[in-house]
């Protein structure tokens, strides 16, 4: 009895242990997603004026840069998903790599060979449990990302991509993306998205802009243009400045996916661990009642053991 | 004119100004109110002055940036970008020491130090 209630005491005593970390992990991310959200915020005058940068510039360049143009055969494709570095945040790991599972069955069945780069170690963990090849993968900044650690990857996805397969290249042939988009505080969906050929969201057409469509938008937009636009001067050429601000542009929308990805990751471990300390409390209660139940009754069964021994001793006594 | 420098991670100025400078990577331009409207590339490391219209005169390490130019309005897009002030020369300094010039990697990160440090007004 005294040994029930012993070990009732230590479990209540981990679990309210467990519950403060658990407390704590909760009030850190809930503070990360506002400092995310707020990045996110601050990253989008940039996003903007870019846009309008190369709005400008598309009406006055061929739009043959590789980066924009469907490649013929294209015969690898590459997929870059991002996960989060710590485990602790209920399904966000799993959703996005079941995503990227789908979009890699889909790619293959058109004939494309997927290539995997990572970032995050829990995607790296995954794929080598499965023992499947990771081309290349970064790590250590999910939570937080500069755009440091978005440049690095757009150089070596961008290189890959200008490499291409033909000629018998190494290269990849398509950019994919799959991350996680913050809608609110309670849904965050997985998303794949391609990267390249790219769809330039451009001023005005808010709806992405499918490769083909491109050149007719164009038009539009350069007789939008004639009216109202003033005609710029480029320094170097339009076109070299394309080639430029492309790739900074695949940075640019790379990070902003990174920055949503970070929010959407503190979200999930802010609702995981409010259920944790929820779970926590709920055994607390329960364990308390028990621990409580069991004390009452070895109490009870002790004044009755002295009360039968009381007993004993008096109808002993009245028989002499 | 309205004058806008934004980085990828944050706005880093804006405000009202009357004459900007900046380096091309064609040449050095100065731009006054009235401007032309052009699009230029910045050199990958370069600074940028801005002259404020209440006096103030802001110096800053532009790396990978874009010029956006309409006679009412300066827009500098830079992948990163720090005013004179905040750039910490000893650091700027040691990387400028330590970069390898031989090879290309080095050779940008040497430019960009250089670059923090001829904002800062600390280049030899």
């Amino acid at each position: 009895m005294a040994a029930q209630i012993r070990v009732l005491r230590r479990r209540i005593k981990s679990t309210q242990s467990i519950k403060k970390i658990t407390r704590a992990m909760e009030l850190i991310a809930t503070s990360r997603i506002a400092k995310a959200r707020a990045r996110v915020d601050e990253s989008r005058p940039y996003a903007e004026q870019i846009t309008a940068v190369l709005t400008e510039l598309a009406n006055n360049s061929a739009l043959d840069h590789p980066l924009l143009v469907e490649r013929a055969e294209p015969k690898r494709a590459a997929v870059l998903v991002v996960t989060s570095d710590r485990g602790q945040c209920g399904g966000y790991n799993a959703n996005v790599l079941k995503e990227a599972e789908q979009l890699q069955q889909l790619l293959r069945e058109q004939g494309k060979e997927p290539v995997l780069y990572v970032i995050g170690r829990k995607g790296v963990g995954y794929y080598r449990f499965r023992r499947r090849k990771v081309e290349e993968s970064w790590t250590g900044f999910s939570e937080q990302p500069r755009y440091a650690d978005a440049a690095e990857a757009t150089r070596t996805l961008v290189n890959a991509f200008m490499e291409g397969t033909a000629d018998g290249g190494n290269g990849v042939d398509e950019l994919h993306l799959v991350y996680t988009t913050f809608k609110n505080m309670v849904t965050q969906t997985p998303q794949a998205r391609r990267m390249a050929p790219l769809e330039v969201e451009y001023e005005a057409d808010t709806v992405g802009t499918p490769g083909g469509e491109i050149e007719e938008r164009r038009e539009q937009a350069a007789e939008h243009a004639n009216e109202v636009r003033p005609l710029y001067a480029f320094e170097p050429s339009p076109d070299s400045l394309f080639d430029a601000l492309l790739p900074k542009y695949i940075g640019a929308r790379l990070f902003a996916a990174l920055l949503e990805s970070a929010a959407s990751e503190s979200a999930a471990r802010q609702r995981a661990m409010k259920a944790a300390t929820d779970n926590a409390n709920e055994l607390i209660r329960t364990l308390t009642l028990e621990a409580n139940q069991a004390r009452q009754a070895q109490i009870t069964q002790e004044i009755s053991e002295i009360v039968g021994g009381a007993d004993a001793l008096v109808s002993a006594g009245s028989e002499n | 004119m309205t004058v806008e420098l934004v980085a990828v991670e944050r706005r880093i100025w804006s405000g009202s100004a009357s004459f900007v400078l900046a380096r091309t990577t064609v040449g050095e331009i100065g731009v006054l109110p009235g401007h032309e409207s052009t699009l230029a590339q910045l050199e990958e490391a370069g600074v940028v002055r801005i002259d404020g219209t209440d006096g103030t005169s802001t110096t800053l390490a532009v790396h990978g940036g874009f010029l956006s130019i309409t006679p009412e309005t300066v827009t500098v897009l830079a992948e990163y970008a720090e005013v004179s002030d905040e750039i910490d020369v000893s650091r700027a300094r040691s990387a400028l020491d330590k970069a390898d010039t031989s090879e290309p990697a080095g050779a940008a990160a040497a430019a960009r130090a250089n670059a923090r440090l001829r904002a800062a007004g600390a280049a030899e």
